[in-house]
C-alpha cells in the first residue's frame, strides 16, 4: 500500500477536484482546484459533511452511510457563500480506511470559473471543460449571428406582406387584403356593414384625360375614403374604379345613410389635374352582416354588388341597402331610392 | 463561402478603409447588395471577386492583404470573441499552436457548415515549429500567418512568422519561437463571458 502523501499527489495530477477523506469522514486532504473554492478556509482536518451538504441522496446523514455509497452520483452543495453546486462520485478504501471522494462542476462549471477565476490549469488534462466553455461561448456567437439575421429577416417579411396587401397607386388595401380580413369577419360574430362603391365617369376621364388623370383622381378619391372612415375601418382598391369598405361594429341605417351621402357628395367635387378637371361621382351598395343568418363572406360581396347595381340603374350619385328577399331573417323596408333622411339621392 | 468569411472581409475593409471603400468595391463587384450576412452561404466567386478588385483599387498584393485581414481578426477590438475562442486554445503560445490541429473542428462544431481546411503542427525544434495548411481555402495560410503573429502579441511571445513554401498543394508557414515571456500579454479570463 503506497503512503498516503503519494495518493495524493498522484490524485492531485488525476482529479484535481479529489477529497480524500478518513474513516470518520475527517478530511486528509484535498485537490489544488477543490481548496481554490476557499482559498481562505483550509479544508484539510474539517469534516467532509460540515463542508458539504448532500443534496441527494438526501436521506444520507452521516458518514458511515455516505462511504457505503460506493460508485453512486452525489449531488452536493458547498454549505456557505458561494453555495456552488458539484456532482461526487464516492470510492471507498480498501480495508475501511475511508474513502477517496471525486467532485466536479457539472452544469455549475459556467458560473464557477467566473466565480473562482479558474483557468485551463485547474483543470485536468482529459476533462472536457475547457471544451465545454469553449462550446458555450462558440454557440452563443452563432447564435447571437442567426438572432440578428432572423430579425432582418422577419423585418423583411413584414415589409414584404405589407406590400402585398397593398395597392402601389392609393395604398389602401388591396383585394387580397380585403378577401382576407372578410374572410375574418365573416366567420367571427362582430356586426359589420360592407359598402361597394363604384366611381362613375371613371373611364371617361381616363380616355379623354389621359392615365396620369386617371391616376390622380383615383389617389384623390382613396384619401377621401380615408379620411370618411375611421383607422379601424377597411378600405380597399378591389378593381380598377372599384372600392371596398368593411365598417366595422356599425350596422345603423342611419348613420351608414350619411356616411355614404358625405363620400358621394365628397367624391363628385370635380378636381383639378394640370389645368383640367376631372368630374367623376360614385354609386355605392351596402349590405349589412345582420342580414344573413350563416353569413359567407361571397354572399355579402354578392348582396353589396347587387344593392350597387341598383343603386346604378336608378341614376348616379347614389346608394343603395341590400334588401333581402322576402322571409329571410330580418325584413328592413327597401331603401334604394327612397327619400330623405334615407335618401339614396345624396347632396341634393 | 460561408457568410462568416465574407463578413470577416467585410468588417476589416470598414474598419480599415472605410464604409465607402467598401461600398466602392461591392458596387464594382456587382454583388447587388453592400452587406453579407453571416450566417448565410454564398458563392465562391463572389468572395474571389471582391478581393481582386479590393487588391487592384488599394493597389496591394492579396497575400499581403490577407495577413492583414488575419492580424485584424485577432487584435481588432471589434473580434473580442473571435480572439477569446482561439486563446481557448491553450496557456501558452506553444500549447495554442499545438491547438491548431484541431481548429478546424473546432470550427465545425461551433458553426457545423464553415468548413475550414485541415491545419497540422509540426515540431521541428522545441523552438521551432512548421504549419502545414492543407488545401481548401484559397489564401487561408495567409491569414493564418496574420493570426499567429497577432495571437503571438496576444500571449506576449516574440516569433518570427514566414512562408516557408510548398508540398504539392500544402502550404508551410514557419514559426520561430524567439521568446515564449517576451512581453506581457493580454488577459485572458475563462469566465469573463457578456
Amino acid at each position: 500500500m503506497m503512503e498516503a502523501s503519494d495518493l495524493s499527489s498522484l490524485l492531485g495530477l488525476l482529479c484535481p477536484m479529489f477529497v480524500l477523506v478518513d474513516e470518520q469522514g475527517q478530511i486528509t486532504s484535498v485537490g489544488p482546484t477543490l481548496q481554490k473554492l476557499r482559498p481562505e478556509q483550509p479544508m484539510q482536518g474539517q469534516g467532509f459533511l460540515d463542508l458539504f451538504e448532500l443534496v441527494r441522496p438526501r436521506s444520507i446523514t452521516t458518514t458511515a452511510a455516505l462511504l457505503s455509497l460506493a460508485g453512486a452520483k452525489l449531488h452536493l452543495k458547498l454549505r456557505d457563500e458561494p453555495r456552488t453546486a458539484l456532482k461526487g462520485l464516492v470510492a471507498p478504501l480498501p480495508g475501511n480506511k475511508g474513502a477517496i471522494i471525486n467532485l466536479s462542476f457539472g452544469i455549475s462549471i459556467l458560473d464557477a470559473v467566473r466565480d473562482y477565476a479558474l483557468t485551463s490549469a485547474d483543470f485536468s488534462g482529459t476533462d472536457l471543460a475547457i471544451e465545454l466553455l469553449y462550446f458555450v461561448e462558440a454557440k452563443s456567437a452563432a447564435m447571437e449571428a442567426s438572432r440578428s439575421l432572423n430579425l432582418r429577416l422577419q423585418g423583411a417579411m413584414l415589409a414584404a406582406e405589407e406590400q402585398a396587401f397593398t395597392d402601389m397607386l392609393t395604398g389602401l388595401k388591396n383585394r387580397r387584403a380585403m378577401d382576407v380580413l372578410l374572410g375574418h369577419m365573416a366567420s367571427g360574430n362582430a356586426p359589420f356593414a360592407l359598402m361597394h362603391l363604384d366611381l362613375d365617369f371613371f373611364k371617361s376621364v381616363n380616355d379623354r384625360l389621359g392615365h396620369a388623370a386617371g391616376d390622380f383622381v383615383l389617389q384623390q378619391a382613396a384619401r377621401i375614403m380615408e379620411e370618411e372612415t375611421r383607422s379601424d375601418d377597411m378600405v380597399a382598391r378591389v378593381g380598377g374604379d372599384e372600392f371596398v369598405i368593411i365598417i366595422k361594429g356599425l350596422t345603423d341605417e342611419g348613420v351608414l345613410s350619411s356616411i355614404a351621402g358625405r363620400l358621394i357628395d365628397r367624391l363628385r367635387q370635380p378636381t383639378v389635374f394640370e389645368s383640367e378637371t376631372c368630374r367623376v361621382s360614385a354609386s355605392v351598395g351596402i349590405a349589412l352582416s345582420t342580414q344573413f343568418s350563416s353569413l359567407k363572406a361571397a354572399e355579402i360581396l354578392k348582396a353589396a354588388d347587387q344593392a350597387l347595381y341598383d343603386a346604378k340603374r336608378s341614376g348616379r350619385s347614389r346608394y343603395s341597402f341590400f334588401s333581402p328577399p322576402a322571409g329571410s331573417i330580418t325584413d328592413p323596408p327597401k331603401l334604394q331610392g327612397s327619400p330623405q333622411p334615407r335618401s339614396g339621392i345624396s347632396g341634393q | 463561402m460561408h457568410g462568416l468569411i465574407n463578413r470577416a472581409v467585410q468588417s476589416f475593409v470598414c474598419e480599415t478603409y472605410g464604409q465607402s471603400c467598401w461600398i466602392n468595391v461591392t458596387e464594382a463587384a456587382e454583388l447587388g447588395f453592400s452587406e453579407f450576412e453571416a450566417m448565410l452561404v454564398y458563392n465562391d466567386e463572389m468572395t474571389l471577386r471582391v478581393l481582386d478588385i479590393l487588391c487592384a483599387k488599394l493597389k496591394r498584393p492579396r497575400g499581403e492583404l490577407l495577413e492583414d485581414l488575419g492580424t485584424y481578426l485577432v487584435s481588432h477590438p471589434n473580434m473580442e470573441g473571435l480572439r477569446r475562442l482561439l486563446r481557448f486554445g491553450g496557456e501558452t503560445y506553444v500549447e495554442f499552436l499545438h491547438s491548431l490541429d484541431d481548429l478546424s473542428d473546432r470550427v465545425r462544431l461551433a458553426v457545423s457548415d464553415l468548413t475550414l481546411p485541415v491545419l497540422e503542427l509540426r515540431e521541428v525544434s522545441p523552438a521551432e515549429f512548421q504549419l502545414y495548411c492543407y488545401p481548401g481555402l484559397k489564401g487561408y495560410s495567409s491569414v493564418m500567418v496574420g493570426v499567429l503573429r497577432a495571437i503571438a502579441d496576444d500571449y506576449g511571445a516574440l516569433a518570427m512568422l514566414s512562408h516557408a513554401g510548398t508540398e504539392g498543394e500544402v502550404e508551410i508557414i514557419s514559426i520561430v519561437l524567439i521568446e515564449s515571456a517576451f512581453a506581457e500579454g493580454r488577459q485572458f479570463d475563462l469566465g469573463a463571458r457578456g
